[in-house]
């Protein structure tokens, strides 16, 4: 893709809205916000504590719903979904990548990857062998029949992210990947998802609070009550 | 991959599932106890024969019926045979050795009873004496009884002590049989009777009768009953199936009481497995939100609790199923006499199997919805 074409935007975002209840009261989080993300974007989330990250992050990641605004990917307004049509539209199109990993204890490294790949339409072998494949992708082939509990923190961030592109979505959300990180294990999370970015092109909208992290990002989004507040980038 | 799940979640509190499989496990063996005491309750009307019937005092069973009835029993159309029966109610040693005792007509009662095989020179030398006794197998083994063997009997309703050879031991021919009685000569009971007690000799308690047709039965019992009506002592007379259960009568409200435990016993380890599920599943509710996140369905969400509740309910059903046999032989044992008849019957088995599954089913329903349905947001914030 070369930068002189006018891009689409793969997720287009416009007026969105959400409110909590909470004691009765209505609180706005998000109000009429407007955002897009282009395909091959790698973009930092930030902003105070409680100026609704998380929740812009979930209304794109399509696991929960705006009150108002329309919030499209490639094309197709996802606030129109039914829950079990959105539960399919997550399995093919979000790979998600969680600040404590989410992986199932019960099964190994390369079964957590292989997991998501159950709701695809793919043979056994197939599974298996993509799963391998994807797990050597993030340096863990000799991990493969390791529980969560035998890895270490940076060691399960990798299966998960592993696990978040196993099936080849078309965007990567993660929530404070590096939050619960020591420095060196944050750093190599950070440059593993540099290189899915450039290398395999992943469109990558990550909510952070470290600065570092935000460097590594393409662009930086400010969320501040609510709205986008000044938006800064590397001028790609 | 989903029933590795299934599995190995189940096996991530080993000490959780370890007593709910144990629990589980007591109470389909209860559950089995119990309802095969309630078979062994009404293991007497299933021996019984349908071409036999009984004859009795209309007024009570306690009431006897003259010797002489016999002769115009044999004359009625459609019985073929007569034989009586006279209950004894004797005490060995003490009376904690429960068995039951019968006076009979030696001529022709074992021709009567073809499910008690007896070998025919024991059944001479019991016919050639007259203090002779007959005793089943399950019986003489209980006391170490042999041919040849003095038992002393203290009665009860017929005062003094009494005493009897072990002249032959029968066996049964059916599983069902009772071999559990000890039978004498009538002959016996009558001449010392006759002696002591004049007005009660030449008495029976009950009169046995061979019918040749089954499906004549209620039309013979009538001809005999209209034969002795208005006498001094008239007569009921019933299939031995509505005599046995006659007993059973009796006690129905402790059969009642016991069948109500046993499903009692049912509902409390469904009560505390749904408990466990709900606890299991409400630690697990992130794991279940991931899930949802992936892009899995509500419904293989909840699938993964309620198999791992019905998967558990059916591992500690089958332990319990395995269990219930031999703890039954070693609880009939304990028994004795008192439940001559005590198998694990395969309706038990099934009755088993479906409580097992009915509650993995109910226990895994409520945390399976709950886990199904989620909020994605809410479960993953459960995290931090
Ligand atoms: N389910 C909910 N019910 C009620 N209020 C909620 C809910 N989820 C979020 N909120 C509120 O909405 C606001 C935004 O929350 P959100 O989690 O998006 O913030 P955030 O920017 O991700 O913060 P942090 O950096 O601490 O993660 C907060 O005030 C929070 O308390
Ligand atoms: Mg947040």
């Amino acid at each position: 893709m070369s930068a002189a074409e006018p891009r689409t935007p793969v997720v287009e975002i416009r007026g969105l809205a959400k409110s909590y209840q909470r004691g009765g009261q209505s609180v706005a989080v998000l109000s009429g916000l407007d955002l897009d993300i282009f395909p091959g974007d790698f973009l930092a989330l930030m902003g105070p504590s409680g100026s609704g990250k998380s929740t812009l992050l979930n209304l794109i990641a399509g696991i929960d719903k705006p009150d108002s605004g329309t919030l499209r990917v490639n094309g197709v307004d996802i606030t129109r979904l039914s829950q079990s049509a959105l539960a399919e539209w997550r399995a093919h199109h979000v790979g998600f990548i969680f600040q404590f990993y989410n992986l199932m204890p019960v099964l190994t490294a390369l079964e957590n990857v292989e997991l998501p790949l159950l709701l695809a339409d793919l043979g056994r072998r197939e599974r298996r062998e993509r799963a391998e494949l994807t797990l050597s992708m993030v340096g863990l082939a000799d991990r493969s029949s390791h529980y969560p509990s035998e890895l270490s923190g940076g060691q399960q961030q990798r299966v998960a992210i592993a696990r978040a592109i196993v099936t080849d979505p078309t965007l990567l959300v993660a929530d404070e990947p590096t939050g619960d990180l020591d420095r060196v294990s944050a750093g190599e999370i950070l440059h593993l998802m540099e290189r899915l970015n450039t290398e395999l092109g992943k469109t990558i909208i990550m909510v952070t609070h470290d600065q570092r992290a935000a460097e590594a990002a393409h662009s930086i989004v400010q969320l501040e009550k609510g709205a986008i507040g000044l938006g800064a980038g590397d001028g790609r | 991959m989903f029933l590795r799940l299934v599995s190995r979640n189940t096996l991530r509190h080993k000490l959780r599932t370890a007593l709910t499989l144990l629990g589980l496990l007591v109470a389909i063996l209860a559950f089995g106890l119990l309802s095969t005491v309630v078979d062994a309750w009404y293991a007497g009307a299933e021996g019984a024969s349908s071409t036999r019937l009984i004859t009795r005092s209309s007024i009570s069973l306690v009431f006897p019926l003259p010797i002489t009835y016999r002769e115009r029993l044999r004359q009625i159309d459609g019985v073929s045979t007569v034989t009586t029966s006279n209950w004894f109610g004797g005490v060995y040693v003490t009376p904690k050795n429960f068995f039951p005792q019968f006076a009979v007509d030696g001529e022709t009662y074992f021709s009567l009873y073809p499910e008690f095989i007896l070998d025919d020179a024991q059944y001479k030398a019991f016919m050639r004496d007259r203090k002779g006794a007959v005793v089943g197998r399950k019986l003489a083994d209980r006391y170490g009884w042999q041919i040849g063997d003095t038992v002393p009997l203290r009665g009860t309703i017929y005062a003094g002590n009494w005493e009897f050879v072990v002249r032959g031991i029968y066996d049964g021919r059916e599983a069902k049989t009772d071999t559990n009685q000890f039978i004498f000569h009538w002959q016996y009971l009558n001449e010392t009777v006759k002696r002591l007690l004049p007005r009660r000799a030449d008495t029976v308690g009950i009169y046995i009768l061979g019918i040749d047709a089954p499906d004549r039965a209620a039309e013979i019992s009538e001809l005999v009953d209209a034969q002795f009506r208005n006498s001094l002592a008239e007569t009921l007379t019933e299939t031995e199936k509505s005599f046995q259960l006659g007993f059973v009568a009796m006690t129905e409200a402790i059969v009642v009481a016991i069948r109500i435990v046993s499903y009692l016993v049912i509902f409390i380890i469904m009560a505390v497995m749904a408990n466990t599920m709900a606890m299991s599943a409400r630690e697990r509710l992130p794991e279940y939100a991931t899930l949802k996140a992936l892009g899995f369905q509500p419904w293989r969400v909840g699938g993964l609790v309620f198999g791992e509740s019905v998967f558990m309910a059916m591992v500690g059903g089958a332990l319990g199923i395995a269990l219930t046999f031999p703890v039954a032989e070693v609880f009939g044992q304990a028994m004795g006499s008192l439940f001559p008849i005590f198998h694990v019957s395969i309706g038990t088995v099934l009755l088993q199997i479906a409580c097992s599954v009915f509650v993995g089913l109910v226990a895994g329903v409520v945390p399976a919805v709950r886990a199904g349905n989620v909020r994605i947001a809410d479960g993953l914030r459960a995290v931090a």
